[in-house]
């Protein structure tokens, strides 16, 4: 492969992520020692701006894929194509990671079924290789490959849990929702509106946080916050865009959405 | 069969029966249930109480019904009506702290219920409506469930005895005495009227029937059983205001939601205690707020709108200011300090939260300043009254209202002080204490002392009376006597099985303890199945819905996989687009196989029961207990797990020490949802203590031996892992999530369904994400099967 493929999963610009501890330094101990990692935690708390500013730093290329359910092993690894003159291997972006030394992302893992998730198997022990069957060939992984799977354990549901093998293969981040202090920070660094007001809507994320597992699955999350401030810092009313953007996505339920709006009139009065 | 005859195995048994002292056959039937039931709710000297005023209803010549009628009903109205406190001996044992304050002259809190039950159950003897004991006991517990309290109870009694004593007597001029033809009615009546009225609404309702029926025997009797037209009008014209059992669950999400603060809230009636009005108030039992608010109408000043307070924010206004109190507020010797004193530091204190309040939501400031009283100016003459109380309450008005505009210069110079004192961060109650105490003494006046006391405009209604502010040095911080109580129980033995072992985990020393825990398993007793088959009839409507969830989940026997790039067959449509998109120069898509696959769903369910006494609980004010409601919903549960044909089984676990863990089966895997089972679980009863950990290991056993890809582990649970012999309450939580540990490395997964309102203080400590809390226990039935089956969609 050549050098221009691997530029091009560069990631040039710093992705601003605030730390909430030193994951920054555990994370790059795992890298220099090339284990995989896993980055747990509920939606929308920083886990996927967490890998790529890491990508970043390392200066290493990073390669995202969004897993869902329809998602096969070749979509990982790769398969042939068919053209006019025979058929062209085209390798997947697990196969292109591990051949040019990035650092491969697969988001929300959960989500793919269980039978595709095992052919990351080989390439998480001390073989660090990708045998491409179809192929009848055997990747060696570059030095510089490395996995991390990115799992939300909120999602509560028995099918969508990893099994014991694939687990016992990473080390783990668990992550959770920065404490006040911090997301008012990331609020007001993401989008630019002003601490105070930040720190408002933090406020109002702590209140359904307070309510899950009372009628909620999920609390508010950063990325829904950060929606909540861009809309703001835009004009919008901070009230419409708080139930704009923080409790009509969340909820139906009618008592949760009178709390929560009391809330907002009582933060915003 | 007499009593004589009667051999009961246990002594203890043996001597209950005894101390009853009857020949009923009926009792004899049910003593054991009926003691199994009380021995669970009611302590040592409790119970003793309950079996004499039991035996004394027996002897009162009226037939069976009244004993076997309170027999049944009491427990129910002991745990109703709070924490089995009703015995004279522990009533005054329990003092709880603060409740005897000077400074807030509420009565002690506890007093006992039963004996004033008891005399009016004389009293009815006495007079000629004995007949209407047997209606009285009968609705007893549901009227406590919907009362809450025993100050509530006490009222109630009190309303009908005022009915009974009116309607009682000469009807035209007779000189026989005639019974009241309204009560029995009324008594039947009480459950319903209470879920519609607060108690000084029914008191209204009785009033009226009363007044105009007194001498119309059968007009009474349609007026009081809800017959007549303007019966149901007066109950109409009755209801009014928000009532607290309408906003329950709104109030205990504001709490967590915004203060992230939560408690057990207990309403009290508005309108009964005529010497002093009820006020707000917080103990260790809970938050006591009024039963009803109603909406409040602050006039506008000329120029302005009126504005309007809803009850619920009413209910808000009052639980913030608790929260404050809460959060903030550091007890204080009250030993040296004069009544006066005491006074000036509580409106100093309650104002100081009130602004921190403010501080965490502007939006209250709203509701606080309409609700506060607006004292005017000079309205009270120091030559004649005391005015500490108008001085004070004006100043309260001034340390919120920037805008209160009086002109008093030392209250200035005070509202000054009180803000310069916060501006740095909260300050704390000795800072305000300090400026409180110089503010008596600057404004001291000889009139303070007379008799005479305005009080206009200067009660803040949303504010606790401040018990909680106070200690007395004197009193001494006694331990509360629970312990004293500790339940008896019922000596049987499960036949059957040797017992398994399992260890326990020490979190002190973080090994297990080995074969610690004895679990003996059997199974579950049987009852009547059809009472399931009613419960499930009930639910139609809501089996009906499922129905439609189910269907989408069946397995249906091939599902086509399409799109596949190696698979079992051609799939034509596919390949000739491929072929097409090929022949036209572009890529084609190279999945143009598909293959079949028996639908994937290979899951082995077991649920888990926690069988403890706290089961036997009221659910709310739904009038059923929560053992009731865990029954309706694993019928469901059951009867939909079955249509999609998961292999499914259901146990029951409570224990009694850690040698005593039963485990008691009521669906094996092999078993159909079918009459065997239903009678299994129509028997389930609740006792005795939850000792998880083991009752999850044993579980694991059975389950972890299914083939199955995925194996679920439901556990219904309304409260912590704990058991008698346990101390440390943490080390049957660490035990706990120690065994969700080790199940998932058994690739088990287990999940939590908790009824307990405080279940977030450890149950994500046992089961990380997997859980959820079911606050409102009255949707357990149509809860229970969603959750399942969005667990495994
Ligand atoms: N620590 C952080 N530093 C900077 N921004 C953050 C941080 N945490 C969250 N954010 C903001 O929240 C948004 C959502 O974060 P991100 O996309 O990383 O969430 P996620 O955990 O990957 O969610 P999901 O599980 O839904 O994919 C980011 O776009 C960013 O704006
Ligand atoms: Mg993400």
């Amino acid at each position: 492969m050549s050098s221009t493929d691997k530029e091009q999963y560069k990631v040039r610009k710093e992705p601003y992520y605030q730390a909430q501890g030193n994951e920054v330094a555990l994370f790059e101990a795992a890298y220099r020692n090339r284990l995989p990692v896993m980055v747990k935690g509920p939606t929308g708390c920083g886990k996927s701006r967490f890998v790529e500013h890491m990508a970043w730093k390392l200066g290493k290329p990073l390669i995202t894929v969004a897993c869902n359910e329809d998602m096969t092993a070749s979509d990982l690894v790769g398969r042939y194509l068919l053209e006019a003159n025979g058929t062209r291997w085209l390798d997947g972006p697990l196969t292109t990671a591990a051949r040019i030394g990035a650092i491969c992302y697969l988001d929300e893992i959960v989500e793919a079924r269980q039978d595709t998730t095992v052919v990351i198997h080989p390439l998480t022990d001390h073989r660090r290789t990708l045998p491409l069957d179809k192929k009848g060939e055997l990747i060696e992984a570059h030095p510089d490959f490395q996995l991390v799977i990115s799992y939300n354990p909120g999602y509560q549901s028995l099918m969508k849990d990893l099994k014991q093998s694939t687990k016992q293969r990473f080390t783990a981040f668990d992550f959770d929702y920065p404490d006040a202090a911090l997301e008012t920070t990331i609020l007001a660094k993401e989008t630019g509106l002003d601490e105070a007001l930040a720190g408002k809507l933090v406020k109002i994320g702590q209140t359904a946080r307070n309510l899950k597992g009372h009628g909620l699955d999920e609390g508010i999350s950063t990325r829904l916050l950060v929606y909540a401030a861009t809309l703001i810092k835009d004009g919008v009313n901070p009230v419409e865009a708080c139930q704009m953007s923080l409790v009509r996505p969340i909820t139906d339920d009618a008592d949760i959405r009178e709390t929560l709006d009391h809330a907002i009139d009582a933060t915003f009065a | 069969m007499t009593s004589a005859e009667t051999e009961y195995q246990h002594p203890l048994m043996k001597a209950y029966w005894a101390q009853l002292d009857t020949r009923f056959k009926q009792v004899e039937d049910v003593f054991e249930d009926l003691m199994a039931e009380a021995l669970a709710i009611l302590g040592r000297e409790e119970l003793h109480h309950y079996l004499d005023a039991a035996r004394i209803i027996g002897k009162l010549g009226r037939g069976v019904e009244p004993m076997l009628a309170f027999l049944e009903e009491w427990p129910s109205v002991v745990k109703a009506l709070g924490e089995a406190r009703t015995a004279p001996l522990l009533a005054s044992l329990a003092s709880p702290q603060g409740g005897a304050l000077p400074a807030s002259g509420r009565p002690v809190d506890g007093e006992a219920v039963l004996p004033d039950v008891m005399a009016f159950i004389m009293k009815m003897q006495k007079s000629p409506n004995g007949k209407a004991i047997t209606p009285f006991l009968q609705t007893l517990a549901p009227v406590a469930r919907k009362l809450l309290s025993r100050e509530q109870m006490a009222i109630y009694l009190e309303i009908a005895r005022d009915l009974m004593d009116r309607t009682t007597g000469s009807v035209h001029g007779h000189h026989t005495t005639f019974p009241s033809p309204g009560l029995p009615w009324f008594y039947a009546q009480a459950p319903f009227l209470l879920s519609q009225l607060t108690l000084a609404g029914l008191k209204n309702w009785v009033d009226y029937g009363v007044a105009n029926y007194r001498h119309h025997p059968e007009r009474q009797e349609d007026y009081f059983n809800l017959q007549s037209a303007d019966s149901k009008a007066v109950l109409q014209r009755e209801r009014h205001g928000t009532l607290f059992a309408d906003v329950e669950r709104k109030l205990d999400l504001y709490l967590r939601g915004l203060w992230n603060d939560s408690d057990h809230l207990v309403p009290y009636s508005t309108a009964f205690d005529e010497l002093r009005k009820p006020v707000p108030y917080y103990d260790k039992l809970g938050m006591r707020i009024p039963d009803v608010y109603d909406d409040f109408l602050l006039p506008a000043r000329p120029g302005g709108e009126d504005t309007r307070i809803s009850g619920l924010d009413r209910y808000r206004a009052t639980l913030a200011h608790m929260v404050g109190h809460r959060r903030w507020t550091t007890a204080q010797v009250a030993d040296n300090w004069s009544p006066f004193q005491r006074m000036a530091v509580e409106f100093f204190e309650d104002c100081r939260v009130e602004t921190l309040l403010c501080r965490e939501y502007p939006g209250l400031k709203r509701i606080f300043l309409a609700l506060h009283p607006q004292p005017r100016e000079g309205a009270c003459d120091p030559e004649t009254t005391s005015c500490l109380r108008h001085r004070l309450a004006m100043l309260s008005r001034a340390l919120l209202d920037p805008e209160h505009g009086y002109q008093d210069p030392t209250l200035n110079d005070y509202a000054a002080r009180f803000h310069a004192l916060l501006a740095g961060g909260p300050a704390d109650t000795a800072a305000v204490a300090d400026l409180a105490l110089s503010y008596v003494a600057r404004t001291r006046r000889q009139s303070d002392q007379f008799a005479k006391v305005w009080f206009e405009d200067t009660v803040v209604d949303y504010r606790d009376d401040n018990r909680q502010m106070w200690k007395f040095i004197e009193e001494g911080d006694e331990e509360d006597a629970f312990d004293e109580k500790r339940k008896i129980e019922p000596g049987e033995e499960l036949e059957g099985l040797p017992p398994r072992h399992y260890p326990e985990w020490d979190y002190k020393s973080q090994t297990y303890r080995p074969d610690w825990a004895s679990v003996y398993e059997g199974l579950h007793p049987r009852g009547n199945g059809n009472h399931i088959d009613k419960l499930l009839l009930k639910h139609a409507a809501l089996a009906k819905r499922l129905k439609r969830l189910l269907d989408l989940l069946k397995p249906q026997d091939k599902v086509r996989i399409r799109f596949q790039e190696e698979g079992s067959e051609l799939d034509l449509d596919v390949a000739i687009r491929s072929l097409i998109d090929f022949k036209g120069g572009a890529t084609p898509d190279p999945r143009i196989n598909m293959s079949h696959r028996t639908d994937g769903r290979d899951i082995a369910v077991m649920l888990l029961l926690d069988l403890s006494e706290s089961l036997n609980e009221q659910a709310g004010s739904s009038g059923q207990t929560i053992l009731e409601l865990s029954q309706e919903a694993v019928s469901l549960l059951a009867w939909a797990v079955e249509q999609l044909g998961d292999p499914f089984a259901i146990a029951g676990f409570h224990s009694n020490t850690r040698h005593d863990v039963r485990y008691l089966h009521v669906k094996g895997f092999s078993e159909h949802w079918d009459d065997e089972v239903k009678s299994r679980l129509a028997a389930m009863e609740a006792g005795w203590s939850t000792r998880m950990g083991a009752a999850m290991r044993h579980a694991a056993h059975y389950l972890g031996a299914r083939k199955a890809d995925k194996k679920l582990l439901l556990i219904l649970t309304d409260g912590q892992p704990s058991d008698v012999d346990s101390q440390d309450e943490r080390l049957l939580i660490e035990d706990a999530r120690q065994a969700v540990k080790e199940l998932d490395q058994e690739s088990i997964f287990t999940y939590c369904i908790s009824l307990d309102p405080k279940a977030d203080e450890y149950v994500n400590d046992i089961f990380g994400r997997q859980y959820t809390v079911i606050d409102n226990i009255q949707r357990l039935p149509e809860k229970l099967p969603e959750l399942f089956l969005a667990l495994t969609k």
